[in-house]
């Protein structure tokens, strides 16, 4: 665009790739990013926080609807969703590793299988829903189960599809990322002194992992 | 002009006009895809003032229909319509983004001695998404309007028939553009403040700044979901707000003031900053306090977040909570004062000069306290019981709102336009139309604190007879202050039409925005400046042109 | 930054890892567990991802490693979500049914609509007895 036309001008011997016109040097730039992403990070942390004090109050009011509502949940599907999130978690930061250290082979690798991993998580939470919708198990005016359950059940589904569906928007999200840093590591764009968007990625997908290690278990171990 | 040895870099005063940041790129791509801070602050700018003018038209209807009991102009149903409409866009629309995102995009940078801000792509965003959600607003008003009041309160929104669903997106669209410019804002005044300038040598105006980029990163989050559950409410029947399906209609309160308390800071603290600017310039003085105003604003955004409670003493939340938000309540009282009394400590024994920005500032200092004094009757839980949803509350309010930020907004325009647009509007007229909008504001709202006290109901279509007197006075008040704000557009706009004549320092500033050409070059500064001195240090310079590089 | 070495920084990330997943076995075992009140198992569970989401922060996003400055912001988001839910509960768990203390029910009981259902009743509660704060069970924290 037009800004790095005009900070090649200005800056064209010594400017290094990666640098916008408007930081003075590479530290000020990464610094610049990382405080951004992690105001934006606290903008999640209390978007999710938010449904999560919903669904406390709400739990305390009907401990007894939502401890059993809770059963209908796949307790095994849940513990392999977080083994694999964790999972890409690590390979997510082992990708961080490699750009710092300009192992460009390894990022390429780490960052592919952090979709792998993603893409796996998804299709889990499908396979969960799907056994879901068949049941009636829905939120909201659309709960039709027909077998025995107590009357409040249906809030304790709102709430689950309304916090999962929320973190799986934001599972789908980080694969877009993923896929853009991979198409861009791929290029070639990422060296020890330019691998900032890996990092900032990096960041996203950690706090979605981090978010899911509080879903897990209150709602799928709750009592 | 004024600055006589006041300011303490003469340079930068060439001719600018080849390079001005206005005249920099030309065609329409280039404003709509620019990455100037300065050229997104400008459509800001305009865009707020739209969306001002169409919440004024809302304002007007309402008064008119007020002027007499019973229908006026309008049926109960659209009257319904029109103050919602009115404070949907006034808050979402209009004053939210009007400091920070149009007069704060385009001084901040300059303030800090720096280029842009950390993240031109997400500030360009920032706009985008900003048009995307006035475009849903404007889409709810011609497709059925909205009658729940600005507050969506459960459980009548879940169930009202008018667009709601679409309004309340069109909120949710407009936190993502409030929280962008936040984000953008504390990484800015992070990391681009000019060399020298340490935190305690930035102006004012970017701690006014600093707090609100706080309050809007982690406030609006919890607007976004509660909006969000609102919509699923109403489409899904979730059951978390609906009594009849177990849920909590008072849960949304809560969910809704923990941001839209502290939002109110959102607008207010600007407004001050703002004035933190404007006293010190005009009285030729450092200012007094600096410090404590700086801190002072650090505290009202962390103690914002504490006292939403006191929008609910008659809700019926526990009185336990009630009294704990009372008493929290009135510890804003502290910050706010602290504010006021250090400004007028500035001008004591300044050397004052009543220029329009100035006659905004002693207007703000007025309104603000009595909306800021009125305000703790509201805080304390015995009165607010008589007085809660009654015009005491409605009057409150624009004295905040109105008579703070949106005096304080217009003085901002004052100061900053010529540096903004590099002309200056004619002083004459500005005088003229700040008299008219001080005495059309008091005659809007002074009597609505009467009306209050003695029982009108706010949002009543209808009202007793006995009213009516102070009703059509209030009525009369909007038209004087309609006109005012009129003259205001006219001559400022008049004067884009004239050739450049603006100095690059009109007023004998002393921070940095003033050291540049006005209007300043597409990248700010001809040199890096280097700060060695307080932002309002008004003394004569040590040596000459420390702006080296 | 960190000043290791990419693979002494393999290691470090290795060992976090197999402690969350030893954490998430040990998570799914303490839910087996019937404590005395279900609020402990609550309390031990959000204990468990407590520890997790503060390996995940320190290790993998750097934390520990980074400017202060970076930390506080976070952890400032937190502190405001605490004092949302704490605010929040002060009203939720000590809300009582606004009736007058000499008001005396209605044949039949007061009919439902105040007080929210019971848990585990299964029709709409035909309470009858003296009011009581809303909350019957301990919060989720």
């Amino acid at each position: 665009m037009s800004d790095s036309a005009i900070s090649t001008t200005e800056h064209a011997p010594e400017h290094p790739p990666g640098l916008q016109h408007h930081f003075a040097e590479m530290e000020q730039q990464a610094d610049s990013a990382k405080i951004g992403m992690w105001a934006f990070l606290v903008t999640e942390v209390l978007l999710f926080g938010g449904l999560f004090v919903g669904y406390g109050i709400m739990h305390a009011r009907f401990t007894e609807a939502f401890a059993s509502a809770h059963h209908h949940l796949d307790r095994v599907m849940g513990t392999l969703n977080t083994v694999i999130l964790l999972t890409s978690s690590w390979t997510m930061v082992m990708a961080v590793s490699s750009a710092r250290a300009g192992k460009q082979k390894n990022l390429v690798r780490y960052l592919t299988v952090t979709l792998l991993l993603a893409g796996a998580f998804l299709v889990v939470k499908y396979l969960e829903y799907s056994h879901k919708f068949h049941e009636g198990l829905l939120p909201g005016r659309f709960y039709t189960y027909a077998g025995p359950h107590l009357p409040e059940e249906f809030l304790f589904f709102s709430f689950y599809f309304m916090m999962t569906g929320l973190h799986g928007l934001h599972v789908l999200a980080g694969m877009i990322v993923i896929s853009w840093l991979l198409r861009r590591a791929i290029r070639g764009d990422f060296s020890p002194s330019y691998y900032n968007p890996v990092d900032m990625g990096g960041l996203y997908w950690h706090l979605v992992d981090i978010i899911w290690i509080y879903l897990f278990p209150l709602i799928y171990l709750i009592s | 002009m004024a600055d006589v040895a006041s300011t303490s870099h003469p340079m930068a005063a060439g001719e600018p006009a080849a390079t001005n940041y206005l005249k920099a790129e030309r065609g329409f791509k280039s404003w709509i895809f620019t990455l100037d801070h300065k050229r997104i602050g400008v459509m800001y700018l305009w865009s707020v003032l739209l969306m001002f003018l169409l919440g004024g038209i809302f304002a007007m209807l309402v008064r008119l229909e007020l002027l007499t009991p019973g229908k006026t102009i309008m049926e109960a149903d659209t009257y319904n319509r029109m103050f919602t409409l009115h404070g949907a866009v006034m808050i979402f629309l209009f004053i939210i983004p009007a400091i920070p995102a149009s007069l704060g995009n385009f001084v901040l940078p300059l303030m800090l001695g720096a280029k842009d801000v950390a993240f031109p792509r997400l500030n360009l965003a920032s706009y985008w998404i900003y048009v995307i959600g006035a475009v849903f607003g404007v889409v709810a008003m011609v497709t059925g309007g909205v009658d729940t009041g600005w507050t969506f309160y459960t459980p009548y929104s879940t169930t009202s028939s008018t667009s709601v669903t679409t309004m309340t997106f069109a909120a949710f669209v407009l936190g993502f553009s409030s929280i962008f410019t936040g984000v953008n804002f504390i990484a800015t005044i992070h990391r681009l403040r000019a060399p020298g300038m340490t935190w305690f040598k930035t102006p004012l105006f970017v701690w006014g700044i600093y707090a609100t980029a706080i309050i809007q990163v982690l406030a609006t989050p919890i607007l976004g979901i509660t909006l969000v559950l609102l919509m699923m409410e109403r489409v899904f029947s979730v059951g978390i707000f609906d009594p009849r399906l177990g849920g909590d209609p008072v849960l949304f309160q809560h969910f809704f003031w923990f941001y839209s308390h502290p939002a109110v800071y959102i607008m207010i603290l600007p407004g001050m900053a703002i004035i933190s600017e404007i006293i010190p310039t005009f009285s030729r003085k450092n200012i007094f306090g600096y410090r404590a105003i700086a801190y002072s604003s650090v505290a009202i955004a962390f103690i914002s977040f504490l006292v939403w409670g006191h929008h609910m003493f008659v809700s019926g939340q526990s009185e336990l909570a009630s009294a704990v938000f009372s008493f929290l309540t009135f510890l804003v009282a502290i910050p706010s004062g602290v504010k006021v009394f250090n400004w007028l400590a500035t001008m004591y024994k300044g050397s004052i000069d009543l220029k329009a920005p100035m006659l905004y500032a002693i207007m703000f200092l007025m309104l603000f306290a009595i909306g800021g004094l009125t305000g703790l009757f509201l805080g304390a839980l015995a009165t607010d019981i008589h007085l809660h949803d009654t015009y005491f509350v409605v009057a409150h309010f624009h004295f905040v709102m109105v008579g703070g930020t949106v005096i304080a907004f217009i003085g901002g325009l004052h100061y900053w336009w010529p540096k903004m647009f590099g002309r200056m509007y004619s002083e004459k007229w500005a005088r003229i139309a700040a008299v008219l909008i001080f005495i059309g504001f008091n005659v809007t709202f002074l009597p609505q604190f009467v009306l209050g006290t003695r029982g009108m109901p706010r949002r009543y279509y209808n009202y007793l007879d006995q009213f009516q007197p102070l009703h059509a006075f209030s009525t009369v008040g909007s038209w004087i202050l309609g006109l005012g704000l009129f003259i205001v557009l006219g001559y400022l706009l008049a004067s884009l039409r004239k050739r450049y004549d603006a100095p690059p320092n009109p007023w004998g500033g002393t921070t940095l925005e003033w050291t540049t050409s006005s209007p300043p070059i597409a990248h700010n500064f001809e040199h890096v400046p280097v700060v060695t001195r307080e932002p309002y240090d008004h003394s004569p310079a040590p040596a000459p042109a420390p702006a080296g590089d | 930054m960190a000043a290791h070495s990419y693979a002494e920084e393999k290691k470090i990330n290795t060992a976090v890892l197999g402690s969350l997943l030893a954490l998430t076995a040990l998570t799914v075992a303490a839910a087996g567990i019937h404590f005395e009140s279900p609020a402990v198992n609550t309390i031990v569970a959000l204990a468990i991802a407590s520890m997790k989401a503060s390996l995940v922060a320190l290790f993998f996003m750097h934390l520990r490693y980074e400017k202060p400055i970076n930390a506080i912001i976070f952890l400032t988001g937190i502190a405001m979500l605490a004092v949302f839910l704490g605010l929040t509960l002060l009203d939720v768990d000590y809300r009582a049914t606004p009736r007058p203390a000499n008001l005396k029910p209605p044949p039949g009981g007061f009919t439902a609509g105040v007080e929210p259902a019971k848990p585990g009743g299964t029709a709409p509660p035909a309470a009858g007895e003296a009011a009581q704060p809303a909350e019957q069970a301990p919060p989720a924290r």
